[in-house]
């Protein structure tokens, strides 16, 4: 074999042409010479000579490239086999493109939000420096991308010695434009180093340096997104220079960033970068120490690992928190605080909710699709065992005279190959769509995500990673298994099959109980994760949901004097109130299940010994409780004479009740709150129970609540959130609400949301496994359903003589259908018993996915079992059924 | 004829100087009395193998009836082998005619 030769070999086989001319010229020369006539001549010449067809073939198939030439043959021979069966390569492809596809989507995020890099420089040299293990909710967190406060960003800038540069960056919503049209952003607040850390180069104009971030700093220099820029400006160039109105500050854009950094969230985009000092003039003193609103990245230098980076950063903690601690926190928490030490974490794949929230959900996922697969795989298989036995004589043909085994298996496979080439195509395209409607799926109103979905490399290895390895997986058994016949025997028998007939119906049921097998693991899945979804969603949170609408309203624009607040509050509440429809409307200083939480330390006298030191706290107005539906089980509610100047009093749940007091009455009691930075030491006198209801989250248990008047909370700000209950349709009463504030001063910030759909939309990502879990399980039970209705259809087309025999025998038709299904059940109670196994096995990689019961919780996988095992049987009866029902006579005349 | 039986005789009718096609034909058939009685195109290929193998070298001439004709020589490799070969050979026929024994007939 060589390749220069291959090239040449057309020009090579005109030579040899011209050689054959050649002789058989000499050979008529001779024989004109020994005295024969011109035809007689060039005839004899002829037969002399041989056949010279053959003598060029011999020759080119020696120039050629053998197992080239052979698969191209092949591949040939594999597409017009398809061709002749359009119906099971139409088959074929489209299941193995829907399984690849859904692969494919799952892959495609993990890849996003779990493998890809930042689009910066040199990612993998970045690091995130926080707290080991986190604050942990000490101190007053701000979102969720908050592990630093400012003066500890600014202690670890001024100390840390193992990054080439660092940079601080945190996240928020800005107002933007005048008057009434503002509209929100999402603001990124990174400090002055941030971009040229990255080394994220401007797309237009400059980026922010250090010295647009000075302490103090007024309003100046603002850089936008290239989306932003596109949206709002159309991608004009005279963005630059033009004024930015933010809050009601203005500003004045330098820049625009690169289309494809979009922050250090995935899955989040930002408009609008600002430096981190100009947070000061929203109302963020950059010197408040207990309030954690930014994240720490860091470049390490040249000769540092991150392990390294990690244990100075621990060694230099003490010192960074003893500069940095906050005041007005008792000796306990600070202790805490004083606890705190740093770690350096891999950070050039940026942080991500999405990956904290969604990874095992995602990993498990691909664990279904893969196993969903699997299924189609052994289906096919299956199909091409049935297809091979049709074609067992022209194999046994083709062994007889000479072909080899190998060459024939791999001609086999090359038709396998084509179909999973061609489902692996399609599947990347499927793939695209998928995974788009998924990003759709987990994206709610409050919250949601852009993800880069663009095809990589690591997304082409996975699909043709996938699509080889399908093809192996349905395609080698039946190959090695129709070639490892014997070629006399498959011969003599006249095609019909006597070969080892046992033997490959062994090894077809081998694949059904594996089928019922896998099935039974992913309905089992499918069950879990359903019924854990409808737990959560019908779980009892102890109020009424429906009705309640919670609204922000927010005036912080109109300034108004601090000691006018709770009287402006009022006037605000008053005119919802008036609102016709309403049935009772209050403020909250928490919304409850919104996710956010306000805790105090506390000390009740006489019932220190119980180890709880701490409780929520919400400050809430007269009727609150009646509002969202919270019954009081002892004591009174609020009412006008709980002021600032009176008695300070607590109405407290009964967990709380249970848990300080014991068995006794807390009513009268007294409860000391601990001091926090803005909340002084205070003594509360107990004067109501309230009924258990769900506090932050459905998943939380519920902990020890006490409730405050809002006139005695320390700390009034320019905001409230006015919870409504009315029957009226919610959408209506938030545009109420809206209409109204509006008219009362259009400054005036409102943001309505229907407490059921918030609850709702907190349980997304439960919601989206039960879904996905639930239709991958229905698609697995059918697709192991229909390759067992296949296989028994042809069982039992091959048995037809057997049965026809047995019948003529006196066999009854009864007993010929119990003698079907019996197998069945046999194949069954292998692959339910297997499945079982497996359930039980890996279903404990879910655990912390479920909610209200057991990975291993035995109803759910006898249920699981039951439903499989009646499709199962309905699926064979059919089959079985026709069975039965076999003329004898022509049964028998057939053989 | 026997499995790179051919491969030998071709290399031997090349010792004493350059042939075409046609002439190898004759010249093995002859040589060996008429007994290897083979179609001639079959020894095409074993020509090709050879000039392939670099055993043999081939060139475009002019035969004795002023004809083209495409002409082989054997190279020096070649000779190597088609001594290597008759050594085979020879050994191989003594050893089967020691097996046989004398003819007892």
């Amino acid at each position: 074999m060589s390749f220069r030769r291959f090239f040449r070999r057309r020009e090579r086989d005109r030579e040899l042409a011209g050689e054959i001319d050649s002789y058989i010229a000499h050979e008529i020369d001779r024989n004109l010479a020994r005295g024969m006539n011109p035809s007689e001549a060039r005839e004899a010449a002829r037969r002399k000579f041989g056949n010279s067809t053959l003598v060029r073939e011999a020759t080119y198939e020696m120039n050629g490239i053998r197992p080239m030439e052979t698969i191209w043959h092949d591949v040939k021979y594999g597409l017009r086999q398809l061709r002749l069966s359009p119906g099971f390569a139409a088959t074929a492809v489209l299941s193995l493109a829907l399984g690849i596809g859904a692969n494919t989507a799952i892959f495609q995020l993990l890849n996003a939000v779990r493998l890809r890099s930042l689009p910066v420089q040199n990612p993998h040299e970045l690091a995130e420096v926080k707290i080991a293990g986190g604050h942990g909710g000490w101190g007053v967190g701000n979102g969720w991308i908050a592990e630093v406060t400012y003066p500890l960003w600014e202690q670890i800038r001024d100390h840390q010695q193992a990054f080439s540069s660092v940079f601080a960056c945190g996240v928020d919503r800005i107002g933007w434009g005048t008057g009434n049209q503002l509209k929100i952003a999402d603001g990124l607040f990174v400090s002055g180093a941030a971009f040229q850390t990255l080394g994220v180069l401007p797309h237009r104009g400059r980026l922010l340096a250090l010295e647009d971030d000075q302490r103090g700093c007024g309003t100046g220099p603002a850089v936008i997104s290239h989306s932003f820029w596109q949206r709002e400006w159309g991608g004009r160039d005279d963005v630059i220079g033009a004024r930015l109105v933010l809050n009601d500050r203005p500003f004045s854009i330098v820049g625009v960033t690169p289309p494809e950094f979009t922050g250090l969230e995935v899955g989040k985009t930002f408009d609008i970068a600002l430096p981190v000092c100009t947070r000061a003039l929203w109302g963020y003193p950059l010197e408040r120490r207990d309030l954690w609103s930014l994240i720490v990245h860091g470049r390490l230098k040249p000769d540092w690992t991150l392990t390294r980076a990690a244990a100075h950063v621990k060694a230099i903690s003490p010192a960074l928190f003893e500069a940095a601690a906050p005041t007005g926190y008792g000796a306990n928490s600070m202790r805490t605080w004083h606890n705190f030490r740093l770690t350096a974490e891999p950070g050039g794949r940026g942080v991500s909710r999405l990956r904290k929230d969604y990874q095992t959900s995602l990993w498990l996922l691909l664990g279904i699709t893969a196993l969903v697969l699997l299924i189609a795989c052994a289906n096919l298989a299956n199909l091409l065992l049935a297809r091979a036995a049709a074609r067992e004589r022209e194999i046994a043909v083709r062994l007889a005279i000479g072909a080899s085994r190998p060459r024939l298996i791999f001609q086999l496979l090359s038709e396998s190959l084509l179909l999973a080439v061609m489902g692996g195509a399609l599947g990347a395209g499927v793939a695209l769509l998928l995974s788009q409607l998924l990003i759709r799926f987990i994206s709610t109103q409050r919250d949601s995500f852009q993800l880069d979905l663009a095809a990589d490399w690591r997304m082409l290895a996975f699909t043709t990673f996938v699509a080889v390895a399908t093809c192996v997986l349905f395609g080698l058994a039946p190959a090695l298994r129709s070639t490892g016949i014997d070629a006399s025997s498959a011969m003599k028998s006249g095609g019909r099959g006597t070969t080892a007939d046992r033997r490959r119906f062994g090894f077809q049921q081998a694949l059904i109980a594996a089928q019922v097998a896998i099935s039974l693991v992913l309905v089992t899945g499918a069950l879990l994760f359903v019924n854990s979804f409808r737990n959560l969603a019908t779980l009892d949170t102890g109020f009424r949901q429906e009705g309640l609408v919670a609204s922000y309203i927010d005036f912080g624009r109109l300034s108004v004097a601090k000691e006018m607040i709770p009287a402006f509050q009022d006037d605000l509440l008053a005119k919802v109130r008036e609102i016709p429809g309403i049935q009772s409307a209050s403020t909250t200083t928490n919304t409850p299940l919104s996710g956010s939480s306000w805790t105090l330390g506390i000390r009740a006298p006489g019932f220190e010994g119980t180890g709880k030191d701490w409780s929520k706290f919400t400050w809430i107005r007269p009727r609150y409780l009646e509002t969202i539906g919270i019954r009081l089980t002892a004591g009174r509610d609020f009412n006008d004479l709980d002021t600032a100047n009176s008695r300070k009093v607590i109405i407290v749940n009964e967990t709380f009740a249970k848990r300080i007091f014991g068995g006794e009455s807390p009513i009268g009691r007294t409860v000391i709150s601990r001091a926090e930075p803005g909340y002084p030491e205070m003594v509360h006198e107990i004067v109501g129970v309230a009924k258990d209801v769900k506090y932050a989250a459905l998943r939380e248990e519920i902990p020890q609540v006490s409730y405050a008047p809002q006139s005695q909370n320390p700390r009034s700000g320019p905001w409230m959130a006015v919870m409504t209950r009315s029957s009226l349709p919610s959408n209506q009463v938030a545009s109420a609400i809206q209409r109204v504030i509006a008219s009362a001063n259009p400054q005036i910030y409102v943001r309505s949301e229907i407490l059921r759909e918030m609850v709702n939309d907190g349980l997304v990502r439960e919601r989206t496994l039960a879904w996905l879990s639930g239709f991958f399980g229905a698609l697995a039970a059918l697709l192991a359903m229909i390759g067992l209705y296949g296989v028994i259809s042809y069982m039992v087309a091959k048995r037809q003589s057997e049965i026809g025999i047995r019948l003529a025998l006196g066999a009854s038709r009864a007993g010929i259908l119990r003698l079907i299904l019996r197998q069945v059940a046999a194949l069954l109670a292998i692959g339910i018993v297997g499945g079982a196994a497996m359930s039980l096995a890996v279903s404990r990689s879910a655990e912390s996915l479920l909610f209200g019961l057991k990975p291993q919780d035995p109803a759910t996988l006898i249920a699981a079992a039951a439903v499989l095992a009646a499709v199962a049987l309905a699926a064979s009866f059919i089959p079985a059924f026709r069975a039965s029902r076999v003329d004898p006579m022509s049964a028998l005349r057939q053989e | 004829m026997l499995q790179g039986t051919l491969d030998m005789l071709v290399l031997k009718t090349l010792a004493p100087g350059p042939a075409h096609g046609h002439t190898i034909a004759y010249a093995i058939e002859r040589s060996s009395d008429e007994v290897l009685q083979v179609e001639h195109g079959s020894l095409y290929p074993s020509l090709h193998r050879l000039e392939d193998q670099g055993m043999i070298a081939s060139f475009w001439g002019t035969s004795e009836n002023n004809r083209k004709a495409k002409y082989y020589r054997i190279t020096p490799k070649g000779k190597g082998r088609l001594s290597t070969e008759r050594s085979r050979w020879e050994s191989l026929v003594r050893a089967v005619t020691r097996v046989l024994g004398p003819a007892t007939e």
